[in-house]
């Protein structure tokens, strides 16, 4: 395999430490998951932050940066193919986000429409072949950062209505900032519609899924939600969804260049870079291509049924029952989640109505300090309906938007698994073939008739070129290399999914860490909102 | 405070009245009583049914000899409450309020002790027997039915109706029914609208539960990985349930405080418009015997009048009577809601610190977790 690196548990800012960075081979244990074949960490999930589309009236917002998040990302090669480029003797950097420091919300953003998001800082270390164990503190990891590291920040914004009735369409900008050399500038921006993010999607799957990576999934279309956008309606789901859009998109592409192979495909730097992109017409759902894949999608299902392999390693079978297991065991989170955010908006409602009427009662009443403190109360009300919705928004962006996210990158997961499944029919059908043509050459050789042996002889050494990428000339050398690509996506395929694995354990944290903040950030708000409260309720004569 | 003879019948301290207690039998619930009497230290401890409320509200209405008697605003008394299994929530929701909600009937018993309260704190109505008798009696006193009062509830008859918007002579009590319509009418509203609020935030807290629950199940122990990721689960279970026990505690606050001061509220000022509408149908009396006595033949006339006199002074006594009433209760109620606003606030805020905590200290587990 090419060259390993341990992964550093991407450290929080609070807890500045942790960070061990690992010489080459050496895997540096996270807390005790150690595979043998446990290489490159590549897949980390940049995340940005949420968006609360509500105005706040007092200072920041839910979504301030409180919660940092550090990448860990590790440019390697990996899977044959790259082996030959950059063989880097790696460590990780774990990188801290450029525009947070700590929970006194210095970070803060104030985030007053769809328009601003978060940037995110991955950072990718370039040939840097010192490889050194040291725990480092946040204030050293960003001077750091001046230093040898590159950076890749990418945000997605300002989605805007292009044209009009069913020919409209949202265009969202896509801002990329880099000193990663392989770009053209360090700081450039350009326009992207949804089909262009699909379209991305079907290039990076068709060149790499077939090596057994792990590709981010886009996010779903969605026919209801951008009906309702492209007629114009100007209420506030359609402004929810091209929020919700918006931000599943940034994160779409942060987990695409977390990825180093994905990072260095050129599509994908076609894509951030370049201008004009081809309209990809791949993606409708109903055009040729479109059908296309429907039906190929159907015959996989056949096959999947039909597929017995004959596993030598059972860790693949029962990492896959875990898959589906777990893809089951999200789908119900998700949906206990949801319901959360329903009740939660159902008692935001419920509190500005109540605040209504004991607004109504304060104006009646004649006594002048109830008066005040029932309008008062009116108001806290209000505040707490505020918190009621912001509230709501953390629950939906940091957990149903995790969960979401997760329940599909599963079924990436599991569409990993069966592209090894296919590589490995593809080994047996070149065998069984190999073996009809021997057992021809054999009986000939029984029923000694030179001629024809030199005829099957032949046959088994001919060109039989299917595709115009094989580069074989025998059907030994075919099954030899059928071989080895089976080898090498069994083993990219475990690589990845552990990856994945710590990956998961390690967003799913962040996030909690994320949420709690948001939580204890609204409790201490409605702490004040008491204490405000209090000498009102107390005035009364 | 001196017990004057004339004053004898205020024995007890209207404060020191409590309900201690109160234990569920099938559809009857029994409520153990405790309250003192102004010269003695001891407590005295009797049990009561919601019937012997019932009949000492029905005798308070029906004190005889007690002029002005329907100018007073009597203490509202709560409905009963059916705690059958074949009453619905929804049905004691309707019938009860905020009353039906909460544990063990706290709430309610809280509502009737308010009553009893208030009874023994009117300077006039401390004065009947029949209060004595319920608080000191041994044995119920409410075996004593049929005695009905002389007034009933509020119908909602269409006539009813019409006499409620009668125009008043007086512009003080004209202003007084209008605004009093306002508030009886808002008070409502809102303590309905709270009890919208309270309800969905018991709803959040059980969705928070379920969600809670179903995240234990991802735990898993199969490999490295899953033993984390399963530790992540268990750690945002907890907080989960966290904010779970936050709900549950902020809607019982909201219950135990707020929500039975508005209800409270708002009974009253049903109480007041009870008043006031007997006020206007003693007037519409008093005119109605004036047109008779303008039209009556001489012979009659005398008598007539001498009637008409009798029911002007009624009414003068009514009118006077519910002056003092409307003043004492203009300045009690505000007091009250003063005291259920400053209790709530403190015990929210109390609750919102306290959480506060807590999920200061599980985010600091969580970190720590993080780095391990």
């Amino acid at each position: 395999m090419s060259g390993s690196c341990g992964r550093i548990p991407p450290p929080f800012p609070d807890n500045e430490d942790q960070e061990a960075e690992s010489d080459t081979r050496v895997l540096d244990s996270d807390e005790d998951d150690d595979d043998d074949d446990e290489g490159e960490d590549i897949f980390t999930g940049a995340r940005s932050n949420p968006i609360t589309p509500t105005s706040a009236p007092d200072e920041g917002d839910i979504f301030s940066e409180e919660g940092s998040y550090i990448r860990s990302d590790v440019h390697h090669a990996t899977n044959g193919l790259h082996s030959d480029e950059e063989e880097l003797d790696l460590f990780t950097e774990a990188t801290v986000e450029l525009t947070l420091t700590n929970t006194t919300s210095q970070g803060r953003r104030e985030i007053t429409g769809p328009t601003a998001s978060a940037c995110n800082t991955t950072q990718v270390p370039n040939s840097i072949l010192k490889p050194s164990i040291v725990t480092k503190t946040t204030e050293e990891l960003e001077e750091e950062e001046s230093g040898d590291q590159f950076e890749l920040n990418i945000a997605v914004t300002n989605p805007e209505k292009i044209g009009d009735g069913m020919n409209a369409y949202m265009s969202y900008k896509v801002s990329t900032q880099t000193t990663l050399p392989m770009f053209l500038n360090k700081t450039f921006s350009v326009r992207r519609r949804f089909s262009d993010f699909l379209g991305l999607y079907e290039k990076i799957s068709a060149k790499h899924s077939l090596l057994g990576c792990i590709i981010p999934p886009p996010p779903q279309k969605s026919v209801v939600g951008m009906t309702k956008v492209k007629v114009g309606k100007e209420d506030s789901s359609s402004a929810e969804f091209v929020e919700k859009r918006r931000a599943a998109l940034e994160r779409y592409l942060q987990r695409v260049v977390a990825h180093p192979s994905l990072l260095q495909d050129p599509d994908v730097r076609e894509f951030l870079e370049r201008d004009e992109l081809l309209r990809a017409v791949n993606t409708q759902t109903l055009s040729g291509p479109g059908l296309l894949k429907m039906i190929n999608r159907a015959s996989d299902a056949v096959n999947k049924m039909t597929i017995k392999m004959n596993e030598s390693d059972n860790w693949f079978e029962s990492k896959l029952q875990e898959v589906e297991n777990e893809e089951q065991l999200l789908r119900r989170l998700h949906a206990a989640v949801d319901s959360l955010v329903n009740h939660r908006k159902e008692l935001c409602s419920n509190t500005a109505v109540f605040s209504k009427s004991v607004a109504m009662l304060g104006s009646v009443e004649e006594n002048s300090a109830l008066s005040r403190a029932l309008s008062q109360l009116a108001e806290v009300e209000d505040k707490m309906e505020q918190l009621h919705q912001q509230q709501a928004f953390n629950d939906f962006f940091i957990l149903a938007e995790l969960l979401a996210d997760y329940i599909r990158l599963l079924g990436a997961v599991r569409c990993c698994f069966e592209q090894r499944m296919k590589v490995w029919q593809r080994l047996q059908e070149a065998q069984s073939t190999l073996q009809k043509k021997r057992e021809a050459e054999a009986k000939l050789l029984w029923a000694n008739k030179p001629e024809k042996l030199q005829q099957a002889k032949d046959d088994i050494n001919e060109v039989k070129l299917s595709t115009a990428n094989d580069k074989h000339n025998t059907w030994e050398s075919k099954v030899s290399q059928y071989e080895r690509d089976f080898e090498r996506v069994t083993c990219t395929v475990r690589k990845e999914v552990l990856r994945f694995e710590k990956e998961k354990a390690r967003d799913f944290k962040q996030h909690i860490v994320k949420y709690l903040e948001s939580l204890l950030h609204t409790q201490h708000r409605l702490v004040k909102c008491w204490e405000a409260f209090l000498p009102e309720a107390k005035a009364i004569a | 405070m001196e017990v004057s003879s004339a004053e004898a019948a205020l024995s007890v301290s209207a404060s020191s009245i409590r309900i201690t207690d109160v234990t569920q039998d099938g559809d009857v619930l029994t409520f153990a009583l405790t309250s003192q009497k102004l010269d003695s230290s001891a407590g005295v401890c009797v049990f009561r049914i919601y019937e012997d409320f019932d009949w000492l509200q029905q005798s308070l209405f029906s004190q005889e000899n007690l002029p002005g008697l329907q100018g007073i605003i009597f203490p509202p008394l709560p409905s009963k409450a059916l705690p059958s299994q074949s009453n619905t929530q929804t049905k004691a929701l309707k019938q009860l309020g905020f009353l039906a909600l909460g544990q063990d009937w706290q709430s309610y018993c809280k509502a009737l002790e308010f009553y009893l309260q208030q009874v023994a704190a009117h300077p006039t109505l401390c004065k009947c027997k029949a209060l004595d008798s319920f608080l000191f009696n041994s044995e119920s006193p409410g075996k004593q039915r049929g005695r009905k009062g002389i007034f009933n509830r509020l119908s909602q008859a269409v006539e009813e109706m019409r006499k409620e918007s009668h125009k008043d002579v007086d512009n003080f009590f004209q202003n007084e029914r209008n605004k009093n319509t306002n508030l009886a009418a808002l008070s409502k509203v809102a303590t309905e609208k709270l009890l919208d609020v309270v309800m969905t935030e018991q709803k959040l807290a059980l969705a928070c539960g379920h969600f809670s629950t179903s995240l234990h199940l991802c735990v898993n122990q199969d490999d490295a990985s899953a033993v984390a990721f399963s530790k992540v689960c268990l750690k945002l279970s907890d907080v989960i349930e966290a904010v779970k026990r936050n709900l549950e505690k902020v809607a019982s606050n909201n219950l135990s405080t707020l929500g039975l001061g508005l209800d409270l509220e708002s009974r009253y000022q049903e109480a007041e418009k009870e008043m006031l509408f007997r006020r206007t149908c003693k007037l519409i009396e008093l005119e109605t015997v004036k047109k008779g006595t303008e039209k009556a033949k001489a012979n009659k006339r005398e008598v007539l009048e001498a009637f008409q006199k009798a029911v002007e002074k009624e009414f003068n006594l009514i009118s006077s009577v519910a002056k003092q009433e409307i003043e004492r209760f203009h300045s009690s109620h505000v007091n009250v809601l003063k005291n259920f606003l400053i209790g709530w606030c403190e015990v929210q805020l109390n609750t919102a610190k306290e959480f506060a905590e807590l999920y200061s200290q599980h985010l600091e587990a969580c970190r720590n977790m993080y780095s391990e």
